[in-house]
C-alpha cells in the first residue's frame, strides 16, 4: 500500500503553492511549540504538591498581552501578503494562453480544444505553454480540480469561470470534481495528460476533426441573425463587434465595463442588463435558444474578431489558434 | 424515567430540583436546570444518530470502491451526519445544556429571564429534530449539510424542503435561547456582580447568544428562499431564470461562519473555568480574554467569504476576506496565550475535566493554525473542498467543542446529579478520546493536501492507507465516547455523593448544594468576590522557600 506525502508538482504554480504551504507549516510548528511547550513545562513544574516557588510578580501583564497580540498580528499580516501575491498571479492568465473550453455536467467533463477536438473526462495539454480553461456548467455547480497543478475553480451554471496554469511535467495526473454535485460526484473524475508540444500538436490533428469553436460560433452568429444588426453598415442600430473583446465599453448612465467573457455572455442572454451608450435597448434575449456549448462558441468567435478585421468577412475567424505558429512564437 | 438519586437521605426542606419524579414534572418544567437536562437527553439522542452515520461513512471508506454503501446511501449518510451534528448537537451542546444549567447559578439568579420561553426552546428543538429525522426516513437528503443551490433547489429529491423546514424550526430554538441568555445576563446578575466579575463562561455565553440572535434569522430567510424556490420556481438562485447560485453561498456562510463561533466560543468559556479551577489560579489577563470573546463574535460576522475563494467571487473579495480571517485568528491566539500564562505558577492537578481542557487547548490551537493555511488564498485554491478542510473543521468542532463539552460535563456532573463518577475511568476516557481523535483526523490533513476531495464515495487507491488509519482512529474515538456513557450511568446509582464543592472551585454555582435546590438560592447571594478568587500564591501552603 502506498502512502505518498506530497502530490506531483506538475505546473509552474505548484512549487509556489508548496513553498507557501511550507512557510505556513513552519509558522504552525512555531506556534504549537510556543504554546504546547510552556503548557507541558508548567504542567510538570507546577503540578500540585511539587515544592516550587509560586510567588507571582504582578507586573508586566499588559506588556505580555501586547507582545502576544502584536507578534501574531505581524506574522498574520505577512502571511496574508505572501498568499495574496500568489493568489493574484493564480487568477490572472497571460494574454497569449491557449484557451480550452470545459463544460461540466452530471457527471462528466466535456472538453473542447481551440481547433475543435473534443474529449470527455480527459484533458490533453502541451507542456510549457500557458493554458486557460474557460468553463461553465450545464446543471449544478462543479469544481475543476487538478491536484498536481495545485489549481481548482468552481464551474457554475450561468457563469463563465476561468483557471490557468503552465504544465511543466509530462505524464498523467488525476482530475477531480471537487464541488459536491449529486449521486455520482465521486465518479466525475478523469485524467490530465501532459505531453511534449510536438506530440500534443500531433494528437490534436489525429482522430475526428471537428469545427473549431470560433468557426462554429461564426456560423451560429449568422444563423441567429446577429450579423443583421451588428455587422458593417448596419452597425448604427447595434454596436459593431470588431475588437470588442477586452475593450472598455461605455454604458448608458455613464458607467463603463470591460468587455470580458462574462460581459459577452450576459449581453447575449440578458441584453438589457448593460446597454451600450447611444444605442436603444432593442436586442431580444437569446436565453433558452442557445446551448452552453454554442454560447462558448459565440464568445470564442467574438474574441477572434480583432480590431482590424471585418466581422462580415466569412472565414476570418478561422485560424484562431495555429498550434505550430504559436509554439514557435510566444511560449515562455 | 428518572434514574437519578432519590432524596431519601435528605430532609424535605432540602428537596432539590430532581425531587419531583412525574413525567409531567419534566415535560412542563420551567426550571432552567431541568430544561438543561432535557436538552442533554435530546443532544445525546441526536449525537448517537450522527455518530452512527459517521461510522457508516468511515467504514465505507475503508475500500477505495466503497463496498458497504451505495453512492446514494453514502451521500445521504454524510448529509445526515453534517446536519444532525451541526444543528442538533454542536450548536445546542454547550449553550443549551451546560449554559442553561449553569448560567443562572453562576450569576446568582433563580432562573433565566423567561423560563417558559426556555421550555418552548426545547420543544422547538425536538420538533425541528423530529421533522429533520422524518426527512431521512421519508427518502433522505443527499445535498450535504450546505444545501448548495442549484443542486438543492432543482436537482435533489423533494425531501430537501422537509429537512430545511426542520432546521428552520430549530433556528427559533436557537434564537429564543440566545435572547434568554442576553436578557438574563443583563438583568438578573446578583447585586455587586459587575460585568468584570462575571465568570468567563458567562462572557462567552453572552457573545454566543449575540451571534445566535443576529445570525440565525439570516439562515431562516435563506431556508425560506430555498423552500419558495422549490415550490414555486421563483428563480432567486436559478441561473436559467437570471438567479444567482452564488447568492445562496453568501447568505449560507453569512450564517454558517458565525455559527462556527457559536460552536467554539462557549467551549472557550468552559476551558477558562477549568484551567483556573485546576490550576488554582486567577485567569491571566481577564479583560483581554473577555474582550477577545466579543471580538471573535464581531469579527466572525465578517469572514464568511473565505469559504468561497474558488467559488467565482472576485479576487478582491478574496483579499478582503483573507485579511479579515487572519484578523479573527488574533483574539483566539490571545486566549490560548492567556490560558498558558494562567498555568504559570499555578498549583495544577489533573482530574478528568482538566485533561479535557488541556486536550482542548492543543487541538484547538492545531485547528486554528491550520485555519491560517486555509485563510491563505493561494493555498486554499488547492485544498478547498478536500479532506484538508474536513480535518481542519473537525479539529475545531470535535477536538475543540466536543472536548470542551466533555470537560464541562465532567466538571459540572457532580453539581448536576449530586454524584461523583470514578475519576480514573474519566481520565482514561479523556486520553483515549485524544488519541482516537488525532488518529482519525490527522491523516486527513495529509490526504487532503494530496488532493483527496471531500464527499467522495469512491476514491483512487493511493489514498487508501490514510482512509484506513482514519477509520481505525474513529473506532478508538468511539470507545472514548462510550466509556463516559458507562461510568456516568454507573455513577447515578453507585457514585459517591458529591459535596457542594467537590473541586474546591470558586464561583456561585459551587456555593449551593449538589444537586442544587429547585430555586437555586434561598437568599440572593451578596458580597460577590472577584472571579476566580483562588488563594494567592504569596500565602502558604502554596509557597516554599525558593
Amino acid at each position: 500500500m502506498k502512502f505518498p506525502l506530497l502530490p506531483d508538482q506538475a505546473s509552474l504554480g505548484a512549487g509556489e503553492v508548496d513553498r507557501l504551504m511550507l512557510l505556513l507549516l513552519g509558522v504552525t510548528v512555531f506556534f504549537l511549540l510556543v504554546t504546547a511547550g510552556p503548557i507541558l513545562v508548567f504542567c510538570f513544574r507546577y503540578r500540585r504538591g511539587n515544592r516550587v516557588n509560586r510567588v507571582l510578580d504582578p507586573r508586566g501583564g499588559f506588556r505580555l498581552e501586547l507582545t502576544w497580540t502584536l507578534i501574531p498580528l505581524t506574522i498574520a499580516l505577512g502571511l496574508f501578503g505572501a498568499s495574496a501575491a500568489v493568489y493574484f498571479r493564480q487568477r490572472h492568465p497571460p494574454e497569449d494562453a491557449i484557451e480550452i473550453h470545459v463544460i461540466g455536467r452530471q457527471w462528466m467533463w466535456k472538453v473542447q480544444h481551440p481547433q475543435g477536438k473534443r474529449e470527455i473526462n480527459e484533458l490533453h495539454l502541451p507542456a510549457g505553454v500557458p493554458i486557460k480553461l474557460l468553463m461553465t456548467s450545464q446543471d449544478v455547480i462543479h469544481s475543476f480540480f487538478i491536484p498536481a497543478f495545485r489549481m481548482k475553480q468552481d464551474v457554475l451554471p450561468g457563469w463563465l469561470t476561468t483557471q490557468w496554469f503552465v504544465p511543466t511535467k509530462t505524464g498523467s495526473f488525476p482530475l477531480f470534481c471537487a464541488e459536491y454535485c449529486g449521486t455520482d460526484h465521486s465518479r466525475m473524475v478523469g485524467h490530465v495528460t501532459v505531453m511534449p508540444r510536438p506530440e500534443y500538436v500531433q494528437w490534436l490533428t489525429t482522430g475526428v476533426q471537428e469545427e473549431s469553436p470560433a468557426l462554429a460560433g461564426e456560423r451560429r452568429f449568422r444563423q441567429l441573425g446577429c450579423s443583421g444588426c451588428h455587422v458593417g453598415q448596419s452597425a448604427v442600430r447595434a454596436p459593431a463587434l470588431n475588437g470588442v473583446f477586452g475593450s472598455v465599453v461605455p454604458l448608458q448612465g455613464g458607467r463603463t465595463v470591460i468587455a470580458d467573457e462574462r460581459y459577452l455572455r450576459d449581453s447575449i442572454l440578458l441584453p438589457n442588463k448593460e446597454i451600450v451608450d447611444g444605442y436603444a435597448p432593442m436586442m431580444p434575449s437569446y436565453q433558452g435558444q442557445i446551448s452552453e456549448e454554442e454560447l462558448l462558441a459565440l464568445v470564442a468567435y467574438l474574441k477572434s474578431l480583432g480590431a482590424g478585421s471585418a466581422g462580415n468577412a466569412p472565414g476570418v475567424a478561422a485560424p484562431v489558434f495555429a498550434p505550430a505558429s504559436r509554439q514557435e512564437g510566444g511560449a515562455p | 424515567m428518572n434514574a437519578l438519586p432519590a432524596t431519601r437521605r435528605e430532609p424535605p426542606e432540602e428537596a432539590n430540583y430532581l425531587s419531583a419524579h412525574t413525567l409531567r414534572s419534566w415535560l412542563l418544567t420551567t426550571d432552567h436546570k431541568r430544561i438543561g437536562l432535557l436538552f442533554l437527553f435530546g443532544i445525546i439522542g441526536y449525537f448517537l444518530i450522527g455518530t452512527a452515520a459517521a461510522a457508516l461513512v468511515r467504514l465505507d471508506l475503508v475500500t477505495p470502491q466503497g463496498d458497504l454503501l451505495s453512492a446514494e446511501m453514502y451521500n445521504r449518510m454524510f448529509t445526515l451526519h453534517g446536519v444532525v451534528m451541526v444543528w442538533f448537537f454542536l450548536i445546542p451542546s454547550i449553550p443549551s445544556v451546560l449554559g442553561n444549567f449553569v448560567l443562572p447559578l453562576m450569576i446568582g439568579a433563580r432562573d433565566v429571564a423567561f423560563p417558559r420561553l426556555n421550555l418552548l426552546s426545547w420543544y422547538l428543538f425536538m420538533i425541528g429534530g423530529g421533522v429533520t429525522l422524518y426527512a431521512i426516513l421519508a427518502g433522505g437528503v443527499d445535498t450535504g449539510w450546505t444545501f448548495y443551490t442549484p443542486y438543492s433547489t432543482t436537482y435533489a429529491n423533494p425531501q430537501v424542503v422537509t429537512m430545511v423546514a426542520g432546521i428552520f424550526i430549530n433556528g427559533f430554538s436557537s434564537i429564543l435561547t440566545g435572547l434568554n441568555f442576553i436578557i438574563t445576563t443583563h438583568k438578573l446578575r446578583a447585586p455587586g456582580l459587575t460585568w468584570f466579575r462575571l465568570p468567563l463562561f458567562v462572557w462567552t455565553l453572552y457573545a454566543t447568544a449575540l451571534i445566535l440572535v443576529l445570525a440565525t434569522p439570516v439562515l431562516a430567510m435563506l431556508l425560506l428562499l430555498v423552500a419558495v424556490e422549490r415550490f414555486w420556481g421563483i428563480g432567486v438562485f436559478d441561473p436559467a431564470q437570471g438567479g444567482d447560485p452564488i447568492l445562496f453561498q453568501h447568505l449560507f456562510w453569512f450564517y454558517s461562519h458565525p455559527a462556527v463561533y457559536i460552536m467554539i466560543l462557549p467551549g472557550m468559556g468552559v476551558v477558562s473555568e477549568l484551567v483556573t479551577c485546576f490550576a488554582r489560579k486567577r485567569l491571566f489577563g481577564y479583560p483581554f480574554v473577555a474582550g477577545a470573546s466579543v471580538a471573535i463574535a464581531v469579527l466572525g460576522f465578517l469572514v464568511w467569504g473565505h469559504h468561497m475563494f474558488v467559488s467565482g467571487q472576485s479576487i478582491y473579495s478574496g483579499f478582503v476576506f483573507s485579511l479579515l480571517s487572519y484578523m479573527v485568528a488574533i483574539p483566539s491566539a490571545i486566549k490560548v496565550f492567556n490560558w498558558t500564562a494562567t498555568l504559570y505558577k499555578g498549583s495544577i492537578s489533573f482530574e478528568t475535566p482538566m485533561l479535557y481542557a488541556i486536550g482542548f487547548i492543543g487541538l484547538f490551537t492545531a485547528g486554528g493554525l491550520t485555519g491560517l493555511m486555509l485563510a491563505a488564498t493561494a493555498v486554499d485554491v488547492h485544498v478547498s473542498d478536500t479532506y484538508f478542510v474536513v480535518a481542519h473543521f473537525h479539529y475545531i468542532m470535535v477536538g475543540g467543542m466536543v472536548l470542551a463539552f466533555m470537560g464541562g460535563l465532567h466538571y459540572w456532573w457532580p453539581k448536576i446529579t449530586g454524584r461523583m463518577y470514578p475519576d480514573l475511568a474519566g481520565r482514561l476516557a479523556a486520553v483515549v478520546t485524544f488519541i482516537g481523535f488525532n488518529l482519525t483526523f490527522f491523516p486527513q490533513f495529509v490526504m487532503g493536501y494530496l488532493g483527496m476531495p471531500r464527499r467522495y464515495h469512491s476514491y483512487p487507491e493511493e489514498f487508501q492507507f490514510y482512509h484506513i488509519l482514519s477509520t481505525a482512529g474513529a473506532s478508538i474515538l468511539g470507545v472514548g465516547y462510550l466509556l463516559p456513557v458507562v461510568y456516568f450511568l454507573w455513577s447515578l446509582k453507585r457514585g459517591k455523593r458529591a459535596p457542594a464543592n467537590p473541586w474546591d472551585a470558586r464561583g456561585l454555582e459551587w456555593t449551593v448544594a449538589s444537586p442544587p435546590p429547585t430555586h437555586n438560592f434561598h437568599d440572593i447571594p451578596e458580597g460577590i468576590r472577584p472571579p476566580y478568587d483562588y488563594p494567592t500564591p504569596a500565602t502558604p501552603p502554596f509557597t516554599s522557600p525558593s
